[in-house]
Order: structure tokens, then sequence, then C-alpha cells
């Protein structure tokens, strides 16, 4: 019960704090932006306008969905600390698991709200401009649900940062940094690397297991569909097809488990 | 029954003693008042018993139970120190919200809201609200679910008058109504009448801690004795009775408690000489000063 009180309440914090109508118009505004145009150049090439419209977004995704995560969730338990309301939170009989439990319900729910929203434009859009007859759905729905994993990973990272920082301010910096990392820099270093080794021991054997280890390119990898639209996208997608789906999915799991552990051992060390 | 068991309490951060040996109980329905300087320890205490912060050596028992156990949790009432809720809600919104978490009837929560005087104000984000405000909000959250034991810090801070009087009306209700009640405050005079018993906190050591008028007998401080005579007649007054002038017309006697009935026989003695009397016991103020001040020097 107290983890429904909590996140009914972050619901209506995030309500009044436009957060929910930030992460709606992000995704709302670039799945449809990207939907009209990414169809453009393909026209009537014969493949499904939906897929095109599909890895369009799923290249946004890696970029949008973590950070709207880290968003929703650096200020989360710095921000209460910093104003004074986490210590009264922690004398009333709930645990600390069950507030970072009943924020990350929450916090996931307007993710995956504004994520659908993003989504349900792009299908709206493409049968509009092609008609509802040959579309596949099911990538649409993994998408969604992958796009719920990488949020909910990035969320409890958020919460670990939030733990960690003493102040607001810190944790957003730290956030950013996170995000920056995450999204960019890890793929960047890993292409250097790809580079510099040339086809070598790194390339064979390490690099699908770094490749997975990140949820990031974990999302990428399962929403790339066709090895060339996905070898169009991005580089880094040509590893696809030695690493398999299993990896993937495995670490797109595990990374918002594992981030939640972690920011619930960072919680509890916090002494408001 | 004991509402709160303190044994030996000590908390140190490194080398700083915080609480040194502190030994406290409170029964149910009594209402202790903890007085001290910012910094004497009083808010760590606090802290202790709701399990927000460990302690070094000693024991804390809320109800016979560990303190932050969510069962003790459930027992507690408390009111921190510049209380604060998010902006972004509404008075009934917050309230509601810390009424679930405590199990309690949300429509109880809106009797409490109407209970400390915030009900015009419940629809209106707490953003708006003034200092007392937010202090009533406080207030009325520490008292959802009835607890067993209410830890009230600074509570009537950012209060008028006025407020303070019906905040100490409701302490009165909770007591009565079976609940312990442990307040710190600054304003000392008002804890005068509205107390049982007074603990006096100074470098993390406690020292003193009994009712008011034990206190002042084991203080040995003067009663002031003030009688109003006349123009012409005030040095004679001041003469016979050992006193000061201090104006015009009144003079002004310290005696000891146990003097005092002695003193009044021999102002009655005075006959008409005498227009006007007061009696003024040692305040609360001079109490603490006294108690403070012994401490400080045999630091």
């Amino acid at each position: 019960m107290s983890i429904i009180a909590i996140a009914r309440l972050e619901l209506l914090i995030a309500r009044r704090n436009m957060w929910v109508a930030t992460s709606l118009i992000l995704m709302g505004l670039f799945s449809s932006v990207l939907t009209l145009a990414g169809g453009a150049p393909t026209g009537t090439l014969g493949v499904d306008p939906l897929l095109v419209a599909i890895t369009s977004i799923t290249t946004l995704s890696v970029y949008l969905v973590p950070l709207i995560g880290l968003l929703l969730s650096f200020d989360s338990i710095s921000g209460e600390a910093e104003r004074g309301t986490l210590a009264l939170s922690l004398t009333y009989p709930l645990s600390r698991g069950e507030i970072l439990l009943g924020k990350f319900i929450a916090h996931l729910l307007v993710l995956g709200f504004a994520v659908a929203v993003g989504l349900a434009l792009t299908a709206g859009l493409t049968i509009w401009q092609y008609g509802a007859a040959d579309l596949s759905y099911m990538p649409l729905l993994k998408l969604f649900a992958t796009s719920l994993a990488l949020g909910a990973a990035f969320l409890g990272i958020g919460y670990g940062v939030s733990a960690q920082s003493r102040q607001t301010s810190t944790a957003s910096g730290i956030a950013i940094i996170v995000w920056l990392v995450a999204v960019v820099l890890y793929d960047l270093g890993l292409l250097g690397a790809l580079v510099a080794d040339g086809g070598g021991y790194f390339t064979k054997t390490l690099f699908p297991w770094f490749l997975i280890a990140s949820p990031a390119d974990a999302f990428r990898l399962i929403n790339m569909p066709l090895e060339t639209v996905s070898t169009l996208a991005s580089g880094l997608g040509a590893a696809g097809p030695t690493v398999g789906i299993a990896g993937p999915l495995v670490s797109l799991a595990l990374w918002p488990v594992a981030a939640l552990i972690m920011a619930w051992l960072a919680f509890r060390r916090v002494e408001p | 029954m004991t509402a709160l068991l303190i044994k030996n309490v000590s908390k140190f951060y490194g080398q700083v003693h915080s609480v040194r040996d502190v030994s406290l109980q409170l029964a149910a329905g009594e209402r202790v008042a903890l007085l001290g300087h910012n910094g004497a320890g009083k808010t760590t205490l606090m802290r202790m018993i709701l399990g927000l912060t460990p302690l070094t050596s000693g024991k804390i028992e809320v109800l016979g139970m560990a303190p932050g156990s969510r069962a003790a949790r459930r027992a507690i009432g408390f009111l921190p120190e510049n209380v604060a809720f998010h902006g972004a809600l509404t008075g009934r919104e917050q309230l509601h919200h810390f009424a679930r978490l405590k199990s309690v009837k949300t429509s109880t929560a809106d009797d409490f809201l109407e209970r400390v005087g915030l009900a015009h104000a419940m629809s209106r984000k707490i953003r708006t609200y003034s200092k007392g405000m937010r202090q009533r909000m406080g207030l009325a959250q520490a008292l959802l679910g009835t607890p067993k034991l209410a830890l009230l810090d600074e509570p009537t801070s950012g209060l008028d008058p006025i407020s303070r009087h019906e905040f100490y009306d409701i302490v009165d209700d909770l007591a009565k109504a079976g609940s312990a009640v442990l307040l710190s405050s600054h304003a000392l005079t008002e804890l005068e009448t509205r107390t049982d018993r007074i603990a006096i906190m100074s470098n993390g050591h406690l020292l003193a801690n009994d009712s008011l008028s034990a206190l002042r007998e084991a203080a040995h401080l003067p009663v002031k004795v003030q009688v109003r005579a006349t123009a012409e007649t005030a040095d004679h007054v001041a003469a016979q009775l050992g006193g000061q002038r201090i104006n015009g017309s009144s003079v002004i006697v310290n005696v000891q408690q146990k003097e005092k009935v002695s003193l009044l026989g021999q102002i009655t003695g005075l006959g008409d000489l005498v227009k006007d009397i007061d009696v003024t016991p040692a305040s609360l103020e001079a109490l603490y000063r006294h108690y403070s001040v012994s401490d400080q020097e045999i630091n």
C-alpha cells in the first residue's frame, strides 16, 4: 500500500512539475518528425514503411529514453534531502526500498506513457500515409517493451546518482556525464578500439561482449531488424548478427534490476 | 506505562560528542519539554529516537520497541524543525499522502487540517503557505494516527502568540488521550504552564530533568517580591523589609523560597503603607540560565 501511495504522489508531482508534458513533447515531436521525414526517401521501394520509421526512432530513442529516465530520477533523493522532506518521509512506517519502488513505478509510468504516445503517433501517421495494409506491428511492440527496459535502467542509475550526491546540482552534473558516457562516448570508444584493433582479438572476442554490456547498444541490437538498415544507421550495428538476440535481451533485462539494487544500496546509506 | 526509554545514550561524530550519556523516560500522557541552546544535542537525540541516526552507545526503546522499527515508527508522530513539504502539492494532497502511509482514513486527515486551522487553505499549493501555515501543516501530519509518542522539534517557531496558544491546546488534548509528548523549544515562558516536566540539555549532557517546581527548589533561585508604597513612604518600607527602592514608589526584595512566607507576614505588618504586592518566582529563563551556566563552569 505504501508503494502505491508513494507512486501516486510522485505521479502528481511529475504532472505538476511538467515532467510529464516535457517527456510527451520530446517523444511525440521527434517521433512524428522522424516518421514523416523518414518515409520520404524510401517512398515506394517496397520496404515496410513502419520499419523504416522504427529504425529512425530506435536511433533517436537510444539518446532520448536514457535522457528522460535520468531527468525524471536525478532529483528524486538528493532533491528531497535538500528540501528537507526526506527526513520526515523516513520517519513514516515504510522502508527505503518501498520509497524507491514507488518512485520507480511512477516514473516508469510517465516514461512509458511518453514512449507509447510517440509510437502511437508513428503508427497513426504511417497508416495515414500508406494505409493499414501490410504493416507489421510486432517491431513496434518490441520497441515499446525495450524502451521501457532501457528507461528503467537509466531511472535506476539516476536514483543511484541521486542517492550518492549530497546536492541536486551535483546530481544533475553527474547525470549529464553518465548520459554522455553511456550513449555517446562508450560507442565512440568502442569504434576507436575496433579501428585500432583492425579485426584482431578485440574485434572477434571482446567486442560483442562490450556491445551487449551497454544497455543502449543492447537496445539498438534488438530493434535494428535488417542487417542493411542497421549498418546504415550505425556502424556498431554491423556486429549484430554475430551477437545474436539472446545476449542483448538478457542485458536489457538485467540492467534495470542491477541499477535498482545499486540505487537501493546507495539510498540505504543516506542519513537525512 | 513507559512510552519512551532513553538509557545512557551517547552519540559521537568522530571525536565530537553530540550527546553524552543521556538517560530520560517518558510515561504515557506526560508532556516533557527539552530545553537547550542550538547544538546542545536536542535534535540529535530526537533523530536517534526516530531511528534516523544510529546510537554510538546506550539504549533507546519506543514502547518497548527498537527505534526506527516499523512498529515504532507507526507509534510516533514527528514534527521536524523547519518542516518542509513539496511546494507543488496542495495541503490536502500532502496530508492525504501521509494518511495513506500511516494507514489512516483520508477523511480523518481533513479533520486534522481543520483542527490546526488550515481548512480554508487546504486546496492551495503549499508553496503559497506562510511559515506558520507550514508549521500547522507539520503539526497536522504529526497528529495522524493518534501517536503514542509525539516528538515535536521547535514546534512553535514561526507561530504568532495566539497560534502558540492553540498549539498547546492541541498538545494538551494529545496528552489527555494518552500520548507522551516530548517537545523542544527556545520559547521558554510558554512552557512554564504547558508541560509536566523540564529536561535541560547543554553540550550533549542532560543537566536537569524534573518538574518546574522541583527544579526551582533545587536551584535555590530567589523569589522576587515587589511592594508598591508611595513616593514618601518607599524609603521607609525599603529599610523595614531590607529591600531596594527601584523607582518612585516601589521596593523589590529578593528572598529564598523558604523565607517567602515570613516576608509576606512582615509586609502585612506594614499595614496601610503597602498599596500593592507582586510575587514572582524564578522564571524558566533564570532557571535555564542557572543550569546551563553551571554546566559551562564544570567544562
